[in-house]
């Protein structure tokens, strides 16, 4: 379990985050959803250890990640991919999923986990030796999300997985993240696409301006008026 | 025609290999002093150590995606290492004659030959002498790994453009150095270096440096070789997968300074006097160029370009400083007008072959077979006339831009 308490963090001169709290239990999908620049992808680099935090802590199984390096993050079983997917381009689908366990050791591990990722897309199969780059958008993003699972994580974060995809494909990845879960990976996921995360999304928080506005079940928020009105465009 | 299975393909390799260094000793041997044959091994000389220089160049600028410019300054460690530490003591007073014979008072291949040659004779002085050269060989690529840790540290937190001006302002500083009249009892200030022990067998630079290749192509087909690819392709997502990336470009750094002494110290040898005159940016840039033709990203381009670079500069174009080029002579072939062919040469790779020879593919069995498979096939075409043209696969349309 991931839990956030009193999170600042200053970007330059701005207060990207004013005071998170957040908490991820085990076994749930929980989605962060809000405008642009409400500081969603900022939460989650702070986890990762990508910027400097200036208050709070964050707690990771009893364990405090505030401020340790992005590798031992990673070793602890959280990753992060990245929003806009950033695939490796020249480098080959399998190539990619291999810089994906690179901290591992654990040589039938890696494949077994491999073998796990090919069975949750089979398309990544066909492509084992194309390189990244001349993927389509919805490939690369399912590369993203495979090279994620590569690191055998206990939370995986997604930040935007529906960014710029066709509807349809969209869909098909929501549902693997819930296939995700099921493997017993906790998810914390960023939308913009409001209504996609709530519907599969065990609980959520509502982010403006570096603050958290409202939280509760995904399915309850769905049917909230404010939450309508501000980001469902009813 | 039936695929190559692994094992054919690296015994392939091997014997073309070993069939190249055969021909090579058995040329050195049969051609006279005197034939103009004898280019051939001054370019394979050359040639192998700047593809050396231009690998670890490639590993740092086409696989890491750091833009550095520091190659020469790197080169000029090694090359100093290697000589101020092989002169023989009679020879230093005549070598450091401004400087009172110098502050190094013994050369190592010496003491190594003279050790191993009282045991076992003429043999012992040759053997002492090649394991003395070989150990300071290591010893220059050892320095200059160790200079280059230390400029990495503040240098390699720098991106692009900011990082090639750095590494380019390093090592004119090195030169300086090398230069500088207070260091002249080590460095011999700008005097030469003269007089060391230098091979004697062109096979010497081409096994050493093709050691060190592979040892490179090792190193990027590992685990680290990903990570560096990596990093090239996107830092952010990088580092997100939890690769280091401060100590990832740290060592990738100094393994391609480590090779890029190596290199000087065969240089040294190559040339069999050393000054610091030469080791200026224009080398660097020589070698960045040979890196771009061969393709960014490609250690067989680099090699390729190499070789072609040397043999196009020493030996191919001479005739255009000299008035007589290819039958025709004419006044305006002289001294200089090489170096114009030879820009006009660049200019025309720059704009049709962007990518360069290689791009950023290797060399292999398969490509090379398919390459004349397809060239057959295409002669047979055009016997019928009008066959398709755009049925051309992706992969013939690579290797015609390769050729």
């Amino acid at each position: 379990m991931l839990s956030i308490k009193g999170l600042h963090v200053f970007y330059g001169g701005i207060h990207a985050l004013r005071g998170i709290d957040l908490e991820v239990p085990d076994g749930q999908i929980i989605s962060l959803i809000g405008a642009n620049g409400a500081g969603k992808s900022t939460t989650l680099k702070s986890i990762m250890g990508l910027v400097p935090k200036a208050e709070g802590t964050i707690m990771w199984n009893d364990k405090n990640i505030t401020n340790v390096y992005t590798k031992e993050v990673v070793r602890s079983g959280i990753v992060l991919c990245p929003e806009g997917r950033r695939v490796f381009p020249d480098l080959t689908v399998e190539e990619n999923l291999r810089i994906g366990a690179y901290l591992r050791n654990d040589k039938e591990g890696i494949q077994k986990d491999k073998d796990w990722v090919y069975d949750l897309f089979p398309r990544m199969k066909e492509r084992e030796w194309q390189l990244a780059g001349t993927l389509s958008g919805g490939e690369q993003q399912m590369l993203a999300v495979g090279r994620a699972l590569m690191s055998k994580p206990k939370l995986l974060m997604l930040d935007e997985p529906s960014l710029g995809l066709a509807p349809l494909v969209i869909k098909d990845i929501f549902a693997i993240i819930k296939e995700i879960k099921e493997a017993g990976v906790n998810v914390l996921l960023i939308e913009q696409n409001a209504k996609a995360a709530l519907e599969i999304s065990d609980y959520a928080y509502v982010m403006e301006t570096g603050t958290i506005t409202m939280s509760g079940v995904g399915k309850e928020l769905l049917n909230d008026e404010r939450v309508k009105k501000a980001y469902l465009g009813e | 025609m039936t695929e190559l299975t692994k094992r054919t393909k690296s015994i392939l390799s091997v014997a073309v290999c070993v069939a190249f260094l055969a021909a090579v000793y058995i040329g050195d041997m049969v051609v006279p002093p005197t034939s103009g044959m004898r280019m051939l091994f001054t370019v394979l000389e050359k040639g192998s150590i700047y593809a050396l220089v231009a690998v670890s160049m490639n590993l740092l600028n086409g696989f890491t995606g750091l833009f550095s410019l520091g190659q020469a300054g790197f080169m000029l460690i090694g090359a100093y290492t290697y000589a101020i530490f092989s002169i023989p003591t009679a020879m230093k007073d005549s070598v450091y004659q401004y400087f009172d014979g110098g502050l190094i008072k013994f050369s190592i291949t010496e003491i190594l030959g003279n050790a191993l040659g009282g045991v076992l004779g003429d043999f012992g002085v040759m053997l002492g002498e090649h394991i003395g050269m070989i150990f300071l060989m290591l010893c220059a690529g050892l320095l200059t790994a160790g200079v280059a840790a230390l400029i990495g540290l503040p240098v390699l937190r720098l991106k692009s453009d900011y990082l090639a001006i750095a590494t380019l302002g390093f090592a004119e500083i090195l030169r300086a150095f090398f230069q500088w009249k207070a260091a002249g009892p080590i460095t011999n200030s700008s005097n030469l270096l003269r007089s060391y022990t230098t091979y004697d067998t062109p096979l010497f630079p081409l096994i050493s440096a093709g050691i060190c290749v592979a040892f490179i192509v090792l190193l990027i087909n590992s685990s680290y070789g990903r990570a560096f690819k990596a990093i090239r392709d996107d830092e952010i997502a990088a580092e997100a997968m939890g690769v280091n990336l401060f100590k990832h470009k740290q060592m990738s750094f100094i393994v391609s300074s480590f090779f890029a002494g190596f290199g000087g110290a065969l240089l040294a040898m190559f040339q069999s006097s050393v000054a610091s005159t030469p080791f200026t940016s224009n080398m660097t840039y020589e070698i960045l160029l040979i890196v771009v033709i061969g393709g960014i990203g490609s250690v067989t381009g680099s090699i390729l370009g190499a070789y072609l670079f040397v043999a196009c500069s020493e030996w191919w174009l001479r005739g255009l400083d000299s008035g007589t080029f290819l039958g025709i002579s004419a006044a305006f072939m002289r001294p200089g007008f090489r170096k114009v062919v030879f820009a006009v040469i660049i200019m025309c790779i720059v704009l049709f072959y962007s990518r360069g020879i290689m791009g950023n593919k290797e060399f292999s069995w398969d490509g090379f077979l398919g390459f004349f498979r397809k060239r057959d096939r295409k002669n047979r075409k055009t016997g019928k006339k009008k066959t398709s043209a755009k049925k051309h696969n992706k992969d013939t349309d690579i290797e015609e831009e390769a050729r």
